[in-house]
């Protein structure tokens, strides 16, 4: 090994590195927080009564589970466009992919949540006088939201890491900087390697955090 | 009659950190006694029981079994060789309070488990002793059921069928039956009670002191991390001396009827 | 919506994604079963008492779950053969990021079967005059391979989806294919939801074959 990496590729060019993940976090925050309130009516849907509703729902739900989402984001970049005759950027077809793929792994999470209420606890409230939405309110939603915090935090990590797929189709993100940037000066170890540590920096707060409430939670059970 | 003791402790200390719970316990079992350890929760009970056959390291002090020393001096500290311990606790039997059976192997095949690793035997002799004590405790229908699928009580059973296939020459109990419902407990008592007329040498911990009193030839009372009051069970728990002992007879009998 | 779909010229190219699966079928065993050795080499120094052994596995395994997959790729096909003065082909590269990146997933789905294991089973164990490595090999592992195989399935689920990144490198794969297809025929919308469905069964396939096994192994509970 007589390569000598030269990091000063890396400061020189902090400026671009920094406006791709300005751009990762812009398609990241909106995709997980849509993702969420539509996985949140996703799961109300897959719970429904309605037979054709939450048949249909879980067909939804599979789709974007059991496909890759690199295949997603292409397809709502390349052939969705022609199904809509309306060409969409890059950015608005990485959204789209990021957030109904959210959605769909969301609606999962909060399924579980819901159908883990156990009875006893609704009976409980009743049996000291609560209504049923004060029950809801005060006893269910608290322990479902608790109960579901790990699962949701992991869920916005994995967005964060699915986001540098939409370099793919060219959005101008970090991934996508890092690998101009490290063909453009022939630097692809001391660029790749930044680029790695910048998202290692991005996403292990969650990771961490996921641990500990984990860990919380299984104490104060 | 043999008066060596199978079994001897000096001096033994045992800590958690800093929380000192055996405070300098010496005892002897010979062979056909069998003792009774009753205290209160917490009181280092199962913490005693352990010790003897190194589930727990000893904080201080010796164990001996069969006269000999347990453990190895090497450059003035004491060290205990795996081998050793196997040894041990091929001799001393233990029955849990949580049965800790095998979920993964049927009943049969738990009772054969240490007679295949520990003894070598063959399957066909370990089958066979495994047949006999299980069927010695009640269970020749269960050989090949799940130990999840038993009640508490047969679990038990298993695990007990379990430590006498090794043939130790001591039986440990840490309250055999405070896990199980109520009308299970008598089921395994009574397995307990059978291994008493064979004249085995046991020690049980256990808070069942109507069933302490009967099987006992020795009662010891456990507090404050050394053996308070000992002796017969009328003397300790008919007619305890010390203040200690009698409070917490009294509480025992509080709701008694 | 007027498109008129026409998958002929497709499906007379249906050989070549034919290839692509077969290709993306091998890269993901081959990754599977170099994926278990290194998460077995991992997963035994993080469980060791040495500090020294045990530190760098952490390390490793944290810094692979919480980087993007993508960046992997990248740097295992462009860094690592300019700082080792070496050149990869995208199948190796490819490899070697799948392999360690599910290597460091694995070896935490092998200790946290390792230490689901009650104390009461080593006790159990140890009572009988057992030793430590009969007890494990003949208790521990036993129990705990069937807790792992859920959270395993999971993992390798997820890297037969990871394997499509391999295709930005350009190695043959389904995606990969469909981009070639795609490329010849210009029908993006027939070529992509083809690839969608293929993805689909194989995924469905793959987690049926997972279900029946799952449940071989778990026969006990
Ligand atoms: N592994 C351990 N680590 C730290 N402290 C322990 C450990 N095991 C036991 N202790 C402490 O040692 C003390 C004695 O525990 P032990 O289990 O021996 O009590 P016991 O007399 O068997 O009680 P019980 O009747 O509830 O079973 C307790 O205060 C307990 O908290
Ligand atoms: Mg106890």
């Amino acid at each position: 090994m007589n390569y000598v990496p030269d990091f000063t590729i890396v400061t020189d060019n902090w400026i671009v590195l920094l406006r791709g993940l300005w751009v990762t976090i812009q398609i990241w925050l909106p995709s997980i927080i849509m993702g969420l309130c539509f996985g949140f009516a996703i799961a109300q849907a897959r719970l429904s009564e309605r037979k054709w509703l939450s048949r249909s729902t879980l067909v939804y739900v599979e789709l974007f589970r059991d496909t890759p989402v690199l295949i997603q984001l292409i397809w709502f970049y390349y052939a969705f466009p022609i199904l809509i005759g309306m060409q969409l950027s890059p950015f608005a077809a990485a959204m789209l992919g990021l957030t109904l793929n959210t959605s769909a792994y969301a609606s999962e999470i909060f399924r579980g949540g819901i159908k883990s209420i156990h009875r006893g606890q609704m009976e409980g409230a009743k049996a000291i006088g609560m209504t049923h939405a004060q029950a809801m309110r005060r006893v269910i939603l608290p322990q479902v939201i608790k109960r579901m915090l790990p699962a949701l935090t992991n869920r916005t990590i994995e967005v964060a890491k699915m986001s540098s797929l939409a370099s793919v189709i060219s959005v101008h993100e970090l991934m996508y900087q890092g690998r101009l940037l490290s063909s453009t000066y022939y630097r692809p170890f001391e660029i790749l390697t930044a680029v790695a540590f910048i998202y290692f920096i991005l996403i292990y707060p969650g990771t961490f955090l996921a641990g500990r409430l984990e860990k919380y939670l299984a104490r104060s059970n | 009659m043999n008066t060596q003791p199978i079994l001897e402790v000096k001096g033994l200390h045992k800590s958690f950190a800093d929380h000192h719970v055996l405070k300098g316990i010496d005892f002897s079992v010979k062979p056909g006694e069998r003792v009774a350890i009753i205290g209160g929760s917490g009181s280092g009970k199962s913490t005693f029981l352990r010790c003897l056959n190194f589930m727990e390291t000893l904080s201080e002090g010796e164990i001996w079994v069969d006269n000999e020393r347990i453990g190895v001096e090497k450059n003035g500290r004491i060290t205990y060789p795996e081998k050793q311990l196997c040894s041990v606790r091929e001799r001393l039997g233990m029955v849990f309070q949580q049965f800790n059976l095998f979920p993964h192997m049927t009943v049969l095949q738990n009772v054969m488990e240490g007679l295949i690793t520990v003894k070598g035997y063959t399957k066909q002799d370990a089958h066979a002793v495994a047949v006999r004590e299980l069927a010695k405790v009640g269970l020749s229908e269960k050989h090949d059921a799940w130990p999840g699928r038993l009640s508490g009580g047969q679990q038990q059973r298993v695990a007990i069928a379990r430590a006498l296939s090794m043939e130790p020459e001591v039986l440990l109990f840490d309250e055999p039956t405070s896990s199980l419902d109520p009308e299970l407990v008598g089921e395994v008592l009574r397995v307990i009670n059978q291994l008493a007329e064979e004249g085995r040498t046991m020690l049980l911990v256990t808070h069942e002191l109507g069933f302490a009193y009967h099987f006992a030839t020795k009662v010891i009372f456990l507090a404050d991390g050394v053996f308070h009051e000992v002796g017969t069970p009328d003397e300790v728990l008919k007619n305890p001396k010390k203040p200690r002992t009698q409070e917490f007879l009294r509480r025992f009998s509080e709701f008694a009827f | 919506m007027d498109y008129s779909w026409d998958f002929g010229p497709v499906l007379s190219r249906f050989d070549m994604l034919a290839l692509g699966l077969l290709n993306t079928v091998k890269i993901a065993m081959v990754s599977i079963v170099l994926g278990i050795i290194v998460g077995l080499v991992l997963v035994m120094m993080r469980l060791s008492p040495r500090k020294w052994l045990a530190w760098p596995a952490a390390v490793f395994i944290e810094f692979y779950r919480n980087t993007p997959p993508i960046v992997h790729f990248f740097w295992f096909f462009y860094a690592l053969p300019v700082l080792l003065a070496i050149s990869l082909n995208p199948y190796v590269a490819a490899v070697l990021a799948l392999s360690t990146q599910s290597g460091a997933f694995y070896a935490e789905v092998f200790r946290g079967g390792i230490v689901s294991i009650e104390r009461g089973q080593w006790e159990g164990g140890k009572a009988l005059g057992m030793t430590h490595s009969a007890l494990m090999t003949r208790v521990i592992v036993p129990q705990a391979i069937s807790r792992m195989v859920p959270p395993f399935i999971e993992r390798s689920f997820e890297l037969l989806k990871t394997t499509a990144l391999a295709s930005t490198l350009a190695y043959a794969d389904l995606l990969y294919q469909a981009m070639l297809v795609n490329s010849e025929t210009f029908r993006p919308l027939e070529v992509y939801t083809t690839i969608a469905l293929m993805y689909l069964v194989l995924l469905v396939t793959a987690s049926q074959l997972a279900r029946m096994a799952e449940t071989r192994l778990t026969a006990y509970q």
